[in-house]
Protein backbone atom coordinates (compact mmCIF):
# COMPACT_ATOMS: atom_id res chain seq x y z
CA UNK A 1 0.00 0.00 0.00
CA UNK A 2 0.98 3.48 -0.65
CA UNK A 3 1.45 6.45 1.46
CA UNK A 4 -1.48 8.44 0.24
CA UNK A 5 -3.44 7.72 3.78
CA UNK A 6 -5.70 10.73 3.79
CA UNK A 7 -8.21 9.91 6.42
CA UNK A 8 -9.13 7.63 9.11
CA UNK A 9 -12.40 6.16 7.09
CA UNK A 10 -9.37 3.81 5.84
CA UNK A 11 -9.45 2.08 8.95
CA UNK A 12 -11.15 -1.44 9.37
CA UNK A 13 -11.56 -3.65 12.44
CA UNK A 14 -8.27 -4.35 13.29
CA UNK A 15 -6.96 -0.83 13.03
CA UNK A 16 -10.04 -0.08 15.63
CA UNK A 17 -8.74 -2.92 17.67
CA UNK A 18 -5.17 -1.39 17.97
CA UNK A 19 -6.32 1.94 18.80
CA UNK A 20 -8.75 0.33 21.84
CA UNK A 21 -6.25 -1.16 22.88
CA UNK A 22 -3.93 1.75 23.26
CA UNK A 23 -6.74 3.58 24.89
CA UNK A 24 -7.70 0.65 27.19
CA UNK A 25 -3.98 0.75 28.63
CA UNK A 26 -3.28 4.53 28.30
CA UNK A 27 -6.46 4.24 30.72
CA UNK A 28 -5.51 2.13 32.72
CA UNK A 29 -2.29 4.00 33.38
CA UNK A 30 -4.65 7.15 33.83
CA UNK A 31 -6.90 4.84 36.31
CA UNK A 32 -3.94 4.05 38.36
CA UNK A 33 -2.82 7.04 38.85
CA UNK A 34 -5.63 8.52 39.80
CA UNK A 35 -6.73 5.44 42.39
CA UNK A 36 -3.48 5.89 43.63
CA UNK A 37 -3.53 9.85 44.32
CA UNK A 38 -7.31 9.88 46.05
CA UNK A 39 -6.24 6.28 47.52
CA UNK A 40 -10.03 4.59 46.37
CA UNK A 41 -10.59 1.90 44.18
CA UNK A 42 -11.29 2.76 40.70
CA UNK A 43 -13.14 0.67 38.32
CA UNK A 44 -13.22 1.11 34.47
CA UNK A 45 -14.97 -0.09 32.07
CA UNK A 46 -13.37 -0.77 28.24
CA UNK A 47 -12.93 2.10 25.79
CA UNK A 48 -14.95 2.81 23.02
CA UNK A 49 -13.41 4.08 20.22
CA UNK A 50 -15.26 5.51 17.33
CA UNK A 51 -15.15 7.28 13.80
CA UNK A 52 -17.66 9.97 13.92
CA UNK A 53 -18.93 12.21 11.09
CA UNK A 54 -19.04 15.60 12.18
CA UNK A 55 -22.67 16.35 12.23
CA UNK A 56 -22.41 13.15 15.10
CA UNK A 57 -19.81 15.25 17.29
CA UNK A 58 -21.69 17.16 19.27
CA UNK A 59 -24.34 14.89 19.43
CA UNK A 60 -22.74 12.29 21.42
CA UNK A 61 -22.41 15.44 24.60
CA UNK A 62 -26.67 16.63 24.02
CA UNK A 63 -26.41 19.76 22.51
CA UNK A 64 -23.95 21.95 21.31
CA UNK A 65 -24.83 24.58 23.13
CA UNK A 66 -24.56 22.56 26.35
CA UNK A 67 -21.49 23.70 28.63
CA UNK A 68 -18.66 20.85 29.29
CA UNK A 69 -15.13 20.99 30.18
CA UNK A 70 -11.88 20.34 27.99
CA UNK A 71 -8.59 19.94 28.71
CA UNK A 72 -6.23 20.34 26.00
CA UNK A 73 -2.21 19.41 25.38
CA UNK A 74 -0.22 20.30 22.81
CA UNK A 75 2.14 16.95 21.10
CA UNK A 76 5.40 17.39 20.39
CA UNK A 77 7.53 14.87 19.41
CA UNK A 78 7.80 12.30 16.59
CA UNK A 79 4.15 12.84 15.64
CA UNK A 80 2.75 16.71 16.43
CA UNK A 81 -0.86 17.40 17.10
CA UNK A 82 -3.02 17.70 20.16
CA UNK A 83 -5.09 15.99 22.48
CA UNK A 84 -8.12 16.97 23.98
CA UNK A 85 -10.42 15.50 27.35
CA UNK A 86 -13.75 16.25 27.48
CA UNK A 87 -16.27 15.99 30.51
CA UNK A 88 -19.83 17.27 30.55
CA UNK A 89 -20.59 19.20 33.23
CA UNK A 90 -21.66 16.65 35.96
CA UNK A 91 -19.24 14.16 35.32
CA UNK A 92 -16.35 17.44 35.55
CA UNK A 93 -18.42 17.98 39.28
CA UNK A 94 -18.63 14.34 40.18
CA UNK A 95 -14.69 14.12 39.32
CA UNK A 96 -13.67 17.14 41.56
CA UNK A 97 -16.18 15.58 44.72
CA UNK A 98 -13.45 12.70 44.20
CA UNK A 99 -10.62 14.58 43.90
CA UNK A 100 -11.76 16.64 46.73
CA UNK A 101 -13.47 13.93 48.77
CA UNK A 102 -16.56 16.45 48.64
CA UNK A 103 -20.31 14.60 49.04
CA UNK A 104 -22.12 14.82 45.83
CA UNK A 105 -25.00 16.56 47.16
CA UNK A 106 -23.39 19.31 48.86
CA UNK A 107 -22.86 20.78 45.35
CA UNK A 108 -25.25 21.15 42.60
CA UNK A 109 -24.42 20.75 39.02
CA UNK A 110 -24.83 23.78 37.70
CA UNK A 111 -22.36 25.23 40.34
CA UNK A 112 -19.89 27.14 39.26
CA UNK A 113 -16.17 25.58 39.39
CA UNK A 114 -13.73 27.45 42.24
CA UNK A 115 -10.63 28.42 41.10
CA UNK A 116 -9.05 25.39 43.00
CA UNK A 117 -11.43 22.76 41.21
CA UNK A 118 -10.30 24.36 37.72
CA UNK A 119 -6.93 23.53 38.82
CA UNK A 120 -8.10 20.10 39.66
CA UNK A 121 -9.88 19.31 36.82
CA UNK A 122 -6.96 20.57 34.36
CA UNK A 123 -4.63 18.47 36.30
CA UNK A 124 -6.45 15.45 35.90
CA UNK A 125 -7.16 15.81 32.45
CA UNK A 126 -3.24 16.31 32.17
CA UNK A 127 -2.40 12.87 33.98
CA UNK A 128 -5.21 11.04 31.77
CA UNK A 129 -4.20 12.31 28.63
CA UNK A 130 -0.34 11.79 29.40
CA UNK A 131 -1.24 8.26 30.26
CA UNK A 132 -3.04 8.05 26.94
CA UNK A 133 -0.13 9.67 25.40
CA UNK A 134 2.41 7.67 26.81
CA UNK A 135 0.33 4.07 25.88
CA UNK A 136 0.84 5.20 22.49
CA UNK A 137 4.23 5.78 22.75
CA UNK A 138 5.11 2.65 24.33
CA UNK A 139 3.16 0.32 21.77
CA UNK A 140 4.03 2.13 19.16
CA UNK A 141 7.57 3.27 19.62
CA UNK A 142 6.95 6.85 18.48
CA UNK A 143 7.89 9.53 20.91
CA UNK A 144 5.45 11.70 22.00
CA UNK A 145 6.18 14.72 24.58
CA UNK A 146 2.91 16.19 26.17
CA UNK A 147 3.13 20.22 26.42
CA UNK A 148 1.65 21.71 29.49
CA UNK A 149 -2.80 22.09 29.65
CA UNK A 150 -4.72 24.45 29.05
CA UNK A 151 -8.78 24.35 30.09
CA UNK A 152 -11.45 25.91 28.59
CA UNK A 153 -15.26 25.56 30.47
CA UNK A 154 -17.58 26.72 27.28
CA UNK A 155 -19.85 25.37 24.82
CA UNK A 156 -19.69 21.59 23.33
CA UNK A 157 -19.56 22.96 19.72
CA UNK A 158 -17.00 25.56 20.50
CA UNK A 159 -14.50 22.97 22.33
CA UNK A 160 -15.12 20.24 19.69
CA UNK A 161 -14.77 22.71 17.02
CA UNK A 162 -10.93 22.48 17.49
CA UNK A 163 -10.58 18.52 16.93
CA UNK A 164 -13.25 19.00 14.47
CA UNK A 165 -10.93 21.82 12.24
CA UNK A 166 -8.39 19.90 12.29
CA UNK A 167 -9.70 16.50 11.14
CA UNK A 168 -11.93 18.68 8.47
CA UNK A 169 -8.65 19.41 6.65
CA UNK A 170 -8.54 15.54 5.88
CA UNK A 171 -12.03 14.53 5.64
CA UNK A 172 -15.51 14.25 7.13
CA UNK A 173 -14.67 12.33 10.24
CA UNK A 174 -13.03 12.21 13.98
CA UNK A 175 -11.25 10.00 15.28
CA UNK A 176 -13.13 9.45 19.09
CA UNK A 177 -12.31 7.80 22.42
CA UNK A 178 -15.29 6.84 25.31
CA UNK A 179 -13.92 6.47 28.63
CA UNK A 180 -15.64 5.21 31.62
CA UNK A 181 -14.57 4.78 35.54
CA UNK A 182 -16.28 5.04 38.50
CA UNK A 183 -15.38 5.32 42.08
CA UNK A 184 -18.21 3.42 44.46
CA UNK A 185 -21.88 4.69 43.15
CA UNK A 186 -20.38 7.45 41.11
CA UNK A 187 -19.46 6.90 36.98
CA UNK A 188 -17.40 10.12 34.91
CA UNK A 189 -17.37 8.99 31.48
CA UNK A 190 -14.63 11.53 29.34
CA UNK A 191 -14.24 12.01 26.23
CA UNK A 192 -10.55 11.66 24.20
CA UNK A 193 -9.88 13.15 21.16
CA UNK A 194 -6.46 12.03 19.59
CA UNK A 195 -5.78 14.93 16.75
CA UNK A 196 -2.87 14.68 14.83
CA UNK A 197 -1.29 17.14 12.52
CA UNK A 198 -1.76 16.39 9.13
CA UNK A 199 2.03 15.39 8.41
CA UNK A 200 1.91 13.34 11.32
CA UNK A 201 -1.08 10.83 9.91
CA UNK A 202 1.49 9.08 8.03
CA UNK A 203 3.98 7.84 11.30
CA UNK A 204 0.59 7.01 13.21
CA UNK A 205 -0.32 4.91 10.36
CA UNK A 206 2.45 3.37 9.49
CA UNK A 207 3.19 3.13 13.46
CA UNK A 208 -0.05 0.90 13.78
CA UNK A 209 0.76 -0.71 10.66
CA UNK A 210 -2.20 0.40 8.26
CA UNK A 211 0.58 1.67 6.02
CA UNK A 212 4.18 0.63 4.93
CA UNK B 1 -42.93 29.88 18.93
CA UNK B 2 -42.09 30.51 15.15
CA UNK B 3 -39.69 28.14 13.28
CA UNK B 4 -35.93 27.99 14.05
CA UNK B 5 -34.09 25.99 11.29
CA UNK B 6 -30.44 24.99 12.56
CA UNK B 7 -27.43 25.05 10.48
CA UNK B 8 -25.20 22.27 11.56
CA UNK B 9 -21.20 22.08 11.67
CA UNK B 10 -20.01 22.68 7.76
CA UNK B 11 -23.42 23.55 6.63
CA UNK B 12 -25.46 26.43 5.40
CA UNK B 13 -28.96 27.43 4.71
CA UNK B 14 -31.76 30.08 3.67
CA UNK B 15 -35.01 30.95 4.20
CA UNK B 16 -37.51 33.83 3.29
CA UNK B 17 -38.81 35.93 6.11
CA UNK B 18 -40.44 35.03 8.78
CA UNK B 19 -37.94 32.20 9.08
CA UNK B 20 -34.96 32.26 11.31
CA UNK B 21 -31.74 29.74 11.29
CA UNK B 22 -29.98 29.12 14.31
CA UNK B 23 -26.32 27.77 14.79
CA UNK B 24 -25.18 26.65 17.95
CA UNK B 25 -21.50 26.40 19.83
CA UNK B 26 -19.70 28.33 17.20
CA UNK B 27 -16.15 28.43 18.38
CA UNK B 28 -13.14 28.46 16.13
CA UNK B 29 -15.79 27.99 13.04
CA UNK B 30 -17.20 31.42 11.94
CA UNK B 31 -20.96 32.25 11.03
CA UNK B 32 -21.14 33.92 7.67
CA UNK B 33 -24.85 35.56 7.64
CA UNK B 34 -26.17 37.18 4.73
CA UNK B 35 -29.27 39.58 4.47
CA UNK B 36 -31.49 40.93 1.41
CA UNK B 37 -32.45 44.26 2.87
CA UNK B 38 -35.32 44.43 0.40
CA UNK B 39 -36.65 41.06 0.11
CA UNK B 40 -35.92 39.91 3.25
CA UNK B 41 -34.19 36.55 2.61
CA UNK B 42 -31.68 35.35 5.35
CA UNK B 43 -28.73 32.59 4.60
CA UNK B 44 -26.16 31.53 7.32
CA UNK B 45 -23.35 29.09 6.79
CA UNK B 46 -21.30 27.98 9.60
CA UNK B 47 -17.61 27.35 8.33
CA UNK B 48 -14.87 25.01 9.65
CA UNK B 49 -11.84 26.20 7.50
CA UNK B 50 -10.52 29.27 5.49
CA UNK B 51 -9.80 28.32 2.12
CA UNK B 52 -10.96 25.12 -0.08
CA UNK B 53 -7.54 25.87 -2.02
CA UNK B 54 -5.76 23.94 0.24
CA UNK B 55 -7.98 21.58 1.22
CA UNK B 56 -7.08 17.63 -0.10
CA UNK B 57 -11.20 17.04 -1.20
CA UNK B 58 -13.72 19.45 -1.35
CA UNK B 59 -16.46 16.98 -0.80
CA UNK B 60 -18.45 19.45 0.75
CA UNK B 61 -18.74 23.19 0.11
CA UNK B 62 -20.29 24.65 3.10
CA UNK B 63 -17.09 23.82 5.17
CA UNK B 64 -14.64 26.40 4.01
CA UNK B 65 -15.36 30.22 4.02
CA UNK B 66 -14.97 31.00 0.35
CA UNK B 67 -17.27 28.35 -1.78
CA UNK B 68 -19.86 28.19 1.31
CA UNK B 69 -20.11 31.91 0.38
CA UNK B 70 -20.62 31.49 -3.53
CA UNK B 71 -23.19 28.43 -2.60
CA UNK B 72 -25.10 30.23 -0.02
CA UNK B 73 -25.70 33.03 -2.75
CA UNK B 74 -26.60 31.20 -5.03
CA UNK B 75 -29.02 29.71 -2.77
CA UNK B 76 -30.38 33.03 -1.33
CA UNK B 77 -30.71 33.85 -5.27
CA UNK B 78 -32.69 31.10 -6.06
CA UNK B 79 -35.04 32.14 -3.29
CA UNK B 80 -35.56 35.39 -4.51
CA UNK B 81 -32.64 37.59 -3.08
CA UNK B 82 -30.16 40.38 -5.13
CA UNK B 83 -26.95 40.44 -4.87
CA UNK B 84 -26.96 44.60 -4.81
CA UNK B 85 -29.32 44.09 -1.60
CA UNK B 86 -27.47 41.44 0.13
CA UNK B 87 -25.42 43.11 3.59
CA UNK B 88 -23.31 40.20 5.66
CA UNK B 89 -22.59 40.11 9.01
CA UNK B 90 -19.83 37.53 10.93
CA UNK B 91 -19.97 35.95 14.24
CA UNK B 92 -17.10 33.68 15.93
CA UNK B 93 -13.88 32.50 15.12
CA UNK B 94 -12.59 32.76 18.97
CA UNK B 95 -9.44 31.05 19.80
CA UNK B 96 -10.54 28.39 22.34
CA UNK B 97 -7.45 27.15 23.65
CA UNK B 98 -4.27 29.00 24.22
CA UNK B 99 -0.64 27.63 23.08
CA UNK B 100 1.69 29.20 21.30
CA UNK B 101 3.41 26.23 19.88
CA UNK B 102 0.45 25.24 17.90
CA UNK B 103 -0.09 28.60 16.17
CA UNK B 104 -1.40 26.13 12.85
CA UNK B 105 -4.15 24.94 14.85
CA UNK B 106 -5.10 27.84 17.27
CA UNK B 107 -5.05 30.70 14.68
CA UNK B 108 -7.33 29.19 12.87
CA UNK B 109 -10.31 31.36 14.13
CA UNK B 110 -8.62 34.17 12.48
CA UNK B 111 -7.86 32.95 9.53
CA UNK B 112 -11.50 31.83 8.92
CA UNK B 113 -12.76 35.39 9.75
CA UNK B 114 -9.76 36.89 7.44
CA UNK B 115 -11.02 34.78 4.46
CA UNK B 116 -14.44 35.60 4.52
CA UNK B 117 -14.02 38.99 5.00
CA UNK B 118 -11.89 38.63 2.00
CA UNK B 119 -14.35 36.89 -0.35
CA UNK B 120 -16.89 39.37 1.00
CA UNK B 121 -14.97 42.04 -0.48
CA UNK B 122 -14.33 40.63 -3.55
CA UNK B 123 -18.07 40.35 -3.58
CA UNK B 124 -18.56 43.44 -2.60
CA UNK B 125 -20.89 42.59 -0.28
CA UNK B 126 -20.32 45.14 3.05
CA UNK B 127 -19.76 43.93 6.18
CA UNK B 128 -22.19 45.96 8.51
CA UNK B 129 -21.30 44.23 11.85
CA UNK B 130 -19.02 41.57 13.54
CA UNK B 131 -18.86 39.89 16.72
CA UNK B 132 -15.37 37.76 16.39
CA UNK B 133 -12.40 36.47 18.27
CA UNK B 134 -11.78 36.36 21.92
CA UNK B 135 -11.60 32.67 23.41
CA UNK B 136 -14.87 31.76 23.90
CA UNK B 137 -18.17 30.06 22.23
CA UNK B 138 -21.60 31.72 20.35
CA UNK B 139 -24.76 30.51 19.82
CA UNK B 140 -26.35 32.62 17.00
CA UNK B 141 -29.37 33.31 15.94
CA UNK B 142 -30.39 35.14 12.52
CA UNK B 143 -33.88 37.20 11.92
CA UNK B 144 -35.67 37.57 8.42
CA UNK B 145 -37.48 40.34 10.01
CA UNK B 146 -34.51 42.83 10.10
CA UNK B 147 -31.46 41.24 9.61
CA UNK B 148 -30.19 41.23 13.26
CA UNK B 149 -27.86 38.90 14.54
CA UNK B 150 -28.25 37.71 18.09
CA UNK B 151 -25.52 36.55 19.98
CA UNK B 152 -25.18 34.15 23.09
CA UNK B 153 -22.68 33.29 24.83
CA UNK B 154 -21.61 31.50 28.23
CA UNK B 155 -19.94 33.90 30.74
CA UNK B 156 -19.79 36.59 27.99
CA UNK B 157 -23.38 37.88 27.92
CA UNK B 158 -25.62 37.94 25.45
CA UNK B 159 -25.65 41.09 22.18
CA UNK B 160 -27.51 41.86 19.47
CA UNK B 161 -25.62 42.60 16.32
Amino acid sequence: MSGNFNSFSNFNDMHLDILKEIGNIGSGNAITALAKMLNKKIDMEVPKVKILKFSEVTEILGCAENPVVGVMLAIEGDMTGCILFLLDLSAARALVNMLMGMDNKAMADNAEFSEIEVSALKETGNILASSYLSALSELTGIKVYPSVPDISIDMAGAILSVPAIEFGKLGETVLYIETEFSEGCTRVVGDFFLVPDIESYGVLMRALGVIW
Amino acid sequence: MQNILRVGMADLKCVEYPGILTTLGLGSCVGIALFDTQRKVIGLAHIMLPSSSQARSIENPAKFADTAIINLLEDMERNGARLRNIVAKLAGGAQMFAFSKLSSILNVGERNVASAKEKLNELNIPIISEDTGGNYGRTIEFYSNDGSLLIKTIGHGVKKI
